[in-house]
C-alpha cells in the first residue's frame, strides 16, 4: 500500500539525532512488548509479512505520533484480537476471561527462547529460471499494490542495474495474504541518485534495493 | 501493556520467565560486540575477509565463539573509493544477529526518509565528512537480506590482536553512519 511507512525520499522530518550511550530499552515496557511480539510472532498465527503489514495499516497520524515500540504494541494487540487469541473484554478487564485458543506449539517456555532468537530463513527452492542476471538494466515496475509490498515508491518507474542475485525467497506480497511462499528470485538493483532524484542530485551517490523478480521488467 | 502480558500469561500462551529471558538476551548478549569481532577478524585474516564478502552468513558460522547468525547476511566493504551506508526506508530491518537492536535514530522518520536522498547530509548529522569524490552507496534493506558494513582498518594498527582491533569498531561504523575509532581514541 502507498502508506506513511514508505518514507524514502520524503522531506520535512528534520535532522537525524544520534543519542550518546543509548540504552537498549528506554523504558521497561519496551522490552516486554518486544518479547511478547517475538513470542506471538513465532506462534504460527501470522507470518513476518503479516506482522509488517500490521504496522503499515496503522492510521498515518497514529504511525507518526507513536514511538517505535508503541507501534509494536498496537500491532500486537490488533493481531491478537483479529486472530481470536484475546478479546476486547479481556483487554478492558486486564485479565483472561475466556478459554485460550490452542497454539500449535503450546505454551512458550524458557526452553523455547534460544531457538526463537534466531532469525528465520526465507530462501526457498526456485520455481523457474531467473529472468535477469547481474549487469542487466531493469526498470522497477510502476505498481501500487493495495496491501503489503516491499517495493518502495521512490524507485517505481526508474531504471537501475542488477548487481547481485540472492536466490529465490518468500515473496512478501503473496505471503501477507496467506497464500503460501510463492518464492521469487531476489536481486540487488542499483540506481544512480540522478535517476531517482533528478539532475541536481549528487552524482557520487548510488542507491540499491533488494527487489523480487515480480517488481522488475526488462528495459 | 502490563495488562496484555497478564492476559497472555493467564491464557497459557507464554511463561513470564520466557519473556524475562528474551529481554535479558537483548540487554546483555546480543549486541554490536559480535559484529566488532567479525570486523576485527576480517581485518586480520584476508582469507576470512574474502569468505565474509562472498557469503557472510557462512563465514560468521565458522567463528566458534560467536552465536549462529541467520540468513541472509551480506557484508559490504568500505574502500577509499566507496563508502557504504545501510537504511531501511520501509520499516526497521537491521542485522540484529550481529549488531543487536537498532538505535532509535535508525528507526526515525528523518533517517529513513533522508538517507536514500541526501546521504552526505545525513552523514553530516553524525559529524562524518567524506571526500567529495568518494562514491556513496546506500543499501535499502527491502527484503530479508541484512547488511553489515566492513569499515576500513585504521592506520597505525599493524600487528594488533583481534581483541584490540575490535575495540576500534563502533556500531555506527558497521551501519555506515560512522567511522572506526583511531588508535589514539582508545582509553
Amino acid at each position: 500500500m502507498d502508506g506513511i511507512h514508505d518514507m524514502g525520499g520524503m522531506d520535512g522530518f528534520g535532522k537525524v539525532e544520534p543519542e550518546p550511550n543509548e540504552p537498549v530499552f528506554h523504558e521497561g515496557w519496551e522490552g516486554r512488548v518486544l518479547a511478547m511480539s517475538r513470542v506471538m510472532g513465532g506462534s504460527g498465527e501470522w507470518n513476518i509479512d503479516m506482522g509488517r503489514y500490521g504496522i503499515e495499516v496503522l492510521p498515518p497520524d497514529v504511525y507518526l505520533a507513536s514511538s517505535y515500540y508503541k507501534k509494536w504494541f498496537l500491532r500486537l494487540e490488533n493481531l491478537l484480537l483479529q486472530r481470536g487469541l484475546i478479546s476486547a473484554d479481556e483487554i478492558a478487564a486486564g485479565h483472561a476471561l475466556h478459554p485460550a485458543k490452542t497454539l500449535k506449539r503450546g505454551t512458550f517456555t524458557v526452553a523455547d527462547v534460544e531457538p526463537a532468537l534466531r532469525r528465520g530463513a526465507y530462501e526457498r527452492p526456485a520455481q523457474a529460471a531467473a529472468l535477469f542476471k547481474p549487469g542487466d538494466r531493469v526498470r522497477a515496475r510502476n505498481i501500487h499494490p493495495r496491501t503489503h509490498t516491499r517495493l518502495p515508491r521512490y524507485v517505481r518507474g526508474h531504471v537501475g542495474v542488477v548487481e547481485r542475485l540472492h536466490g529465490a525467497h518468500v515473496f512478501p506480497d503473496v505471503a501477507v495474504l496467506g497464500r503460501g511462499d510463492d518464492p521469487q528470485w531476489l536481486y540487488t538493483v542499483c540506481f544512480e541518485a540522478r535517476e531517482l532524484w533528478g539532475a541536481d542530485a549528487d552524482s557520487t551517490v548510488k542507491i540499491s534495493i533488494d527487489a523480487f523478480e515480480h517488481y522488475l521488467e526488462h528495459v | 501493556m502490563r495488562a496484555l502480558e497478564t492476559i497472555l500469561v493467564e491464557k497459557g500462551y507464554v511463561e513470564a520467565a520466557a519473556l524475562d529471558s528474551i529481554v535479558e538476551a537483548h540487554e546483555t548478549k546480543i549486541g554490536p560486540h559480535i559484529g566488532a569481532q567479525v570486523v576485527a577478524k576480517a581485518w586480520n585474516d584476508p582469507a576470512f575477509k574474502q569468505a565474509l564478502l562472498d557469503d557472510a552468513t557462512k563465514a560468521v558460522a565458522t567463528l566458534a565463539d560467536l552465536p549462529r547468525v541467520g540468513d541472509h547476511l551480506v557484508a559490504v566493504e568500505n574502500t577509499l573509493q566507496r563508502h557504504n551506508i545501510v537504511v531501511c526506508t520501509l520499516c526497521s530491518c537491521y542485522p540484529w544477529d550481529v549488531l543487536g537492536l537498532p538505535p532509535v535514530w535508525y528507526k526515525s522518520a528523518a533517517y529513513r526518509a533522508r538517507t536514500v536522498k541526501e546521504p552526505r547530509a545525513v552523514l553530516a548529522d553524525f559529524g562524518v565528512a567524506l571526500p567529495a569524490a568518494t562514491e556513496i552507496r546506500v543499501w535499502d534493506s527491502t527484503a530479508e537480506t541484512r547488511f553489515l558494513v566492513l569499515p576500513m582498518r585504521p592506520a597505525g594498527t599493524d600487528g594488533w590482536s583481534e581483541d584490540r582491533l575490535a575495540a576500534l569498531v563502533t556500531r555506527d561504523s558497521m551501519i555506515g553512519t560512522g567511522l572506526p575509532k583511531q588508535p589514539g581514541e582508545l582509553a
